[in-house]
């Protein structure tokens, strides 16, 4: 039995979802002691989905040194003095923008072992599968077995498993210090839609193929019908037709949805390494050499602006609300 | 202002990888200076350039064909380079960051230190993060705006849907640097022959007398070659009936929806 510390990533108040997929990789086979850590206060409908999702404890992180949302510097410091009094063996968290920053900052602070962007955990074995030379290699990785150490999960590289337990929640108070040499002064929302790509269950990209920024109006209309995000080629981007932070690939976001689909793109490497480890990959090209009809599960050898409106519609069609 | 730019030599992303021997790789393909590195180096020099004096020390730890990193880095407008050799490619990031740490402590007193977000080998995303802690400095990473005024510096970086922070720290820090920060410059010929003569200083990993990690180090037990799919099952039909199956299949086959 481990006993497993997870850095909860809310969202307003919210769990978000893929937070879940982390509680399922820290409760193993079962018998291992889930803490949700959560900075702040945890809200009633926050405790009742931690709870149905396997963490016994839920602590409350709380300083009154400072504002944890607007010190980076602080949170990983209070977070830290938490880790050291539960004596965790492992620390979990999710590798998001905010998730892998927050658990190096951990890391350093402590000086343990950190292994970011896993797509697979075994604590009892204290083994991590994770990319290696942009997602052409896979790494196995054997944590120090004394100690602990810290682990940040692919977003839904890992998926959720409800496991209602009887939750106790209980507070932290923290004494560290802010040392006072960073503070974020501002949070700019983005065009990126209400998905966060990273952490779309479904994403629907388009390529060259896609001709226009009209055409991603058309991908965002099915993408919303799936309740996903849309994604885009380095070739949509420099076009300019779609924002540099939906740029999928080597040189953009590494995303591990359940389905992707691929409208106008012609299957890359660079664009793989963004998303090769998706469950299942749908291509959509006129062109039937395309190479990514010869890498991914389904193949439709059509135009985008037929088969994409149809897709919408069919959804739409069918799914209720 | 001191400036150190650290960067690693790594194998170019469009070099196939080929696992040799369970943990390792064939190492004979092209190496080149981690993209991410090189817009730490840019940054650096337009720092440099702003503040109108200055000089910008590039670092690394590596083997010792990562003199040509170095190099690169040199011949873009660096002023001398550190060069801490090793034997191996895939170093505990605990044990590289504290090399940087004592080499950076013994040359100077940094003002800045410039790093990419990552590299792109074993994609770690933490030394920075511990070379900071190292050095006591503040640091940010996935930098992709920079801007500096009295003493404080500003930077923003993208925290997913494209939401972008704005963090200010005081100097010296850290800051990892992303696509986006600027345009990395290309050298010039004539500047890549003056590059030969500016200074590199070389030393061994073992003359630093690093402490290996107090909890131990994690170990690489297997590389492997990541499994590729296989063919696309193609559907047939009119693109409606294309979508209708697509869904079908989606829902009871495949199970994703
Ligand atoms: C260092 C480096 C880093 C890179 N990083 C990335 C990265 O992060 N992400 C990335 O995506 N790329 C990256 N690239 C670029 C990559 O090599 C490709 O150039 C790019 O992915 C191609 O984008 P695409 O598939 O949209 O365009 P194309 O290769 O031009 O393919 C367009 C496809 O659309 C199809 N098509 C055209 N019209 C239609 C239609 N009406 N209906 C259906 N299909 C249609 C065509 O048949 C074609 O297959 C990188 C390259 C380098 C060198
Ligand atoms: N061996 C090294 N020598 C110099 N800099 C390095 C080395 N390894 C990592 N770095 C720096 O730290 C950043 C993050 O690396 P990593 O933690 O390996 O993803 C890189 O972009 C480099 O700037």
């Amino acid at each position: 039995m481990a006993k497993v510390g997870v850095c909860i990533e809310m969202d307003r108040g919210e769990v978000k979802r893929a937070n879940l997929g982390v509680l399922a990789a820290a409760r193993g086979d079962g018998d291992n002691e889930v803490y949700a850590l959560v900075s702040g206060r945890c809200e009633d409908r926050a405790k009742a989905l931690l709870s149905e999702h396997g963490a016994r404890k839920i602590v409350e992180i709380s300083t009154e040194k400072g504002d944890l949302a607007a010190s980076p510097d602080l949170e990983a410091r209070v977070l830290g003095e938490a880790v050291k009094r539960y004596g965790f063996d492992l620390v979990l968290g999710l590798s998001s923008a905010r998730g892998k920053d927050l658990l190096a900052r951990i890391a350093a602070l402590m000086n343990i072992p950190l292994t970011l962007d896993c797509i697979g955990l075994d604590i009892r074995e204290r083994m991590v599968v994770k990319s290696h030379f942009s997602g052409k290699a896979l790494a196995r990785i054997k944590l120090p077995a004394g100690g602990c150490a810290a682990c940040g999960i692919r977003p839904n590289a890992i998926e959720p498993a409800p496991a209602p337990v009887e939750t106790e929640v209980e507070t932290f108070r923290s004494s560290a210090d802010d040392p006072g040499r960073m503070a974020v002064k501002e949070i700019r929302q983005g065009a990126g839609g209400e998905i966060d790509l990273t952490e779309a269950d479904i994403v629907v990209a388009g390529g060259r193929g896609v001709g226009g920024a009209e055409g991603f109006r058309m991908l965002e209309a099915c993408a919303e019908a799936l309740r996903g995000a849309v994604g885009a080629s380095r070739a949509a981007v420099d076009a300019g037709w779609a924002p540099h932070s939906m740029q999928v690939g080597q040189t953009g976001k590494t995303v591990s949805p359940r389905l992707y689909i691929a409208c106008g793109i012609s299957g890359s490497v660079q664009h793989f390494a963004g998303m090769k480890t998706a469950k299942a990959i749908v291509a959509i090209n006129t062109d039937k050499d395309a190479p990514i009809f010869g890498k991914c599960d389904y193949g439709l050898q059509a135009d985008l602006f037929e088969v994409v409106p149809a897709l919408t519609e069919k959804l739409k069609s069918r799914l209720p609300g | 202002m001191q400036i150190y730019v650290c960067v690693k030599h790594v194998p170019d992303t469009a070099a196939t990888i080929r696992v040799i021997g369970g943990t390792g790789f064939d190492e004979s393909v092209k190496f080149v200076m981690n993209p991410y590195d090189e817009y730490a180096v840019e940054q650096a020099l337009r720092v440099r350039q702003q503040q109108g004096t200055g000089e910008v020390v590039v670092v690394s730890v590596g083997k010792p064909a990562a003199m040509s990193a170095i190099r690169s880095a040199l011949a873009v407008g660096a002023d001398r380079g550190i060069l801490v050799k090793t034997d191996r490619q895939f170093l505990d990031s605990a044990v590289t960051s504290q090399a940087l740490a004592k080499v950076i402590r013994q040359d100077g007193a940094p003002d800045l230190i410039f790093t990419g977000k990552q590299s792109v080998d074993t994609e770690g995303m933490q030394t920075h993060f511990r070379l900071a802690a190292a050095l006591d400095l503040p640091v940010a990473t996935d930098v992709a705006a920079f801007t500096m005024t009295d003493g404080k510096v500003v930077v923003e970086r993208e925290i997913g849907g494209g939401t972008r922070e704005s963090i200010e720290m005081t100097l010296p820090c850290v800051v990892g640097a992303t696509r986006g920060l600027n345009e990395p410059r290309y050298p010039k010929l004539s500047d890549i022959m003056k590059a030969r003569k500016k200074q590199v200083r070389e030393m061994d990993l073992e003359e630093l007398g690093v402490q290996p990690a107090p909890s131990g180090a994690p170990e690489l037990v297997a590389l492997e070659a990541a499994p590729e799919r296989g063919e696309a099952r193609m559907l047939l039909g009119t693109p409606r009936e294309m979508a209708e199956q697509l869904l079908e299949h989606l829902r009871n086959e495949a199970k994703v929806l």
